[in-house]
């Protein structure tokens, strides 16, 4: 009796969460199969969408008309350039408020975070026209810069947490073994980090993908990464969708692939500390 | 030769004055406890020397060099830490080696020295192990084996022996005390157990509260107490100390007499008492004797061989000669 009714609890819960799983990931699978219609037959109706033929023409159509190749090296240099600056300015950074904190380490840690709500349109103006006194607009160099700046409190609070695990007392051993800071950084604290560092550097990787206000705003044709490269596809009028879709598909399948081989580490790094 | 000088050191962290200004010499070659109830500011002290902290106030001296404001990395002194602190990324061997490639040395002199060291602790069979997969004993001799490596000035000692269990304990401080007979280098050693720094010192420390209450060596800390608190502390089970009428009698406000300066007899004597609870070791045993005359059980140490049934009538006579006595503040009197 027990059993049938454990077996019945599990047979919901197991509808339950497919339903909102597929649901979830719904979009994503509507815009694949979208991406190997014609255009014609992406804007019929959802069952004439499923029966219709299959073709690659979006995909050669849009390697045709945009570099894709292009916007992907410039989607990698940015996202990998902007997480590598911001890992090598976060670790002295949560190094010194992990192990030498001051009263005012909680509030500046607070403060950081806060700069992540503030709406970032707020402060496109200034800094549109700073990246054109510096002449760096629609330079990957501006860009990788601007994501660092805007994905450094993140990096820094991740890093922080890690650090706070580590034993005071290692470092401390470090420093009478004759370790000065750079040492006891390089050689002790960083490769006792390495599992937490992995994990931001993958998690900022991502985002700094993904992220679509800056990269949109600051890039024209030089620096576009794949971010402009879909949003190029993008328009009110004419048929685009199947293109809008394939072009979508080439930009998420990297990261995708990416996060779905690093899930493991992913998901370890963002709970860590979270359980003592 | 002084060799560590501590001149009128104080640490306070925020408002709290943990040390208040104090003055300590250690002698080269000399093995120093420093021992005292938790909180006594014992490991705050020795992670001033170390650097670890900076003092407050007053200069911390190294071999006749002002050492206050190096940092620990130059002082030249090695430390074992009660946690052991080892680094878990790497081996046995470049655990050992870490000073030795810090200090730059080569890479064939590096190998030597972790050789030799490790035959010294009887880890060379765990040279490539990382200390995840070492046992607790072996753990704190690859601390000891970093530590010995870099032939520092003097060694320091953070309760190195508190995490092992009690066989192992007696069995580190014997090997710790044998390195100390071999290097005859400095050792500053941190405890909060008697026994430990008894069996081991050259030269105890006392604190209470930051203060040193006496230094001295082992024995002359066990004969003669400056003050009731180091009486209490010094010595297992601790001293008896008597108020009333009995220490009046000996123009004193405290007296003090320990287990094993009271004789014990079933017939005749100073204090009559009851047997209460007796603790038999074997070639001791202690019995908790409850007398009229005083407020508390008094401890009386007597052999493994003498049974005495809970209940029965005893008569205890002190020896005069190992009397203790207190004034109202609790300081010696001559």
């Amino acid at each position: 009796m027990a059993r049938a009714a454990t077996t019945r609890q599990k047979t919901i819960t197991s509808v339950i969460a497919w339903t909102v799983a597929i649901i979830i990931f719904f979009p994503i699978l509507w815009i694949l199969v979208l991406s190997f219609k014609s255009e014609g037959d992406a804007i019929s109706t959802p069952l004439q969408v499923l029966t219709s033929a299959w073709t690659f023409e979006s995909y050669a159509v849009v390697q045709d008309r945009s570099d894709y190749f292009k916007h992907f090296s410039n989607s990698v240099i940015i996202a990998v350039g902007s997480t590598l600056l911001g890992i090598l300015v976060a670790v002295p950074a949560a190094w010194s408020m992990a192990f030498v904190p001051s009263k005012r380490t909680r509030g500046i840690l607070m403060w950081m975070l806060s700069t992540k709500m503030l709406p970032a349109v707020g402060v496109l103006y200034p800094i549109y026209l700073l990246f054109i006194e510096l002449g760096i607009l629609d330079s990957r160099l501006g860009l990788v810069i601007v994501l660092m700046l805007i994905n450094l409190p993140i990096i820094v609070w991740m890093l922080y947490t890690y650090f706070r695990e580590i034993p005071v007392e290692i470092l401390e051993a470090a420093r009478m073994d004759g370790a000065g800071m750079r040492a006891e950084l390089l050689y002790v604290l960083t490769p006792m980090a390495v599992p937490g560092i992995a994990s931001t550097i993958l998690l900022n990787v991502i985002l700094a993908w993904n992220e679509a206000f800056w990269t949109l705003n600051l890039t024209a044709a030089k620096a576009a990464p794949l971010t402009a490269f879909i949003a190029s596809y993008s328009s009110p009028e004419g048929l685009f969708f199947a293109k809008l879709s394939a072009a979508s598909v080439m930009a998420i399948a990297p990261i995708l692939v990416m996060g779905w081989f690093s899930q493991k580490q992913l998901v370890r790094g963002l709970t860590f500390g979270a359980v003592k | 030769m002084k060799q560590i000088q501590l001149k009128q050191v104080s640490k306070s962290f925020g408002d709290l004055q943990v040390i208040p200004p104090l003055d300590l010499d250690i002698e080269d070659g000399e093995f120093v406890v420093f021992v005292g109830p938790s909180g006594c500011g014992k490991s705050t002290l020795l992670r001033l020397i170390a650097g670890l902290e900076d003092v407050t106030s007053g200069q911390v001296v190294i071999n006749g060099e002002d050492a206050t404001a190096i940092p620990p990395a130059r002082r030249g002194l090695a430390m074992v830490f009660q946690s052991y602190a080892l680094y878990p990324h790497m081996s046995v061997r470049k655990n050992i080696a870490f000073p030795l490639r810090m200090a730059g040395l080569d890479r064939s002199e590096q190998e030597r020295r972790v050789e030799e060291a490790a035959k010294v602790l009887n880890l060379t069979e765990y040279l490539e192990r990382r200390p995840g997969q070492l046992s607790g004993g072996q753990r704190q001799r690859v601390a000891i084996g970093r530590a010995i490596v870099r032939e520092p000035r003097a060694f320091l000692f953070d309760e190195p022996l508190s995490n092992l269990d009690a066989a192992l304990r007696v069995g580190m401080r014997l090997e710790i005390s044998e390195l100390h007979k071999r290097l005859s280098t400095t050792m500053i050693y941190v405890t909060h157990d008697q026994v430990e720094a008894m069996t081991m010192a050259d030269k105890i420390v006392v604190l209470q509260n930051g203060v040193i209450e006496q230094v001295g060596s082992p024995l002359e800390l066990y004969r003669s107490p400056q003050n009731t608190f180091v009486a209490s502390f010094i010595g297992s089970p601790r001293m008896n100390l008597l108020h009333g009428a009995e220490a009046a009698a000996h123009s004193s406000h405290t007296i003090g007499i320990r287990p094993e300066h009271i004789a014990i007899s079933d017939n005749s004597g100073d204090w009559e008492g009851v047997v209460g609870l007796s603790e038999h070791l074997g070639s001791d045993t202690f019995f908790h004797i409850n007398c009229p005359a005083f407020a508390e059980p008094l401890t009386v140490r007597a052999s493994g061989e003498l049974d005495l049934s809970y209940g029965s009538t005893v008569f205890l006579t002190p020896d005069l000669a190992h009397l203790h006595r207190f004034d109202e503040r609790g300081l010696r009197l001559r």
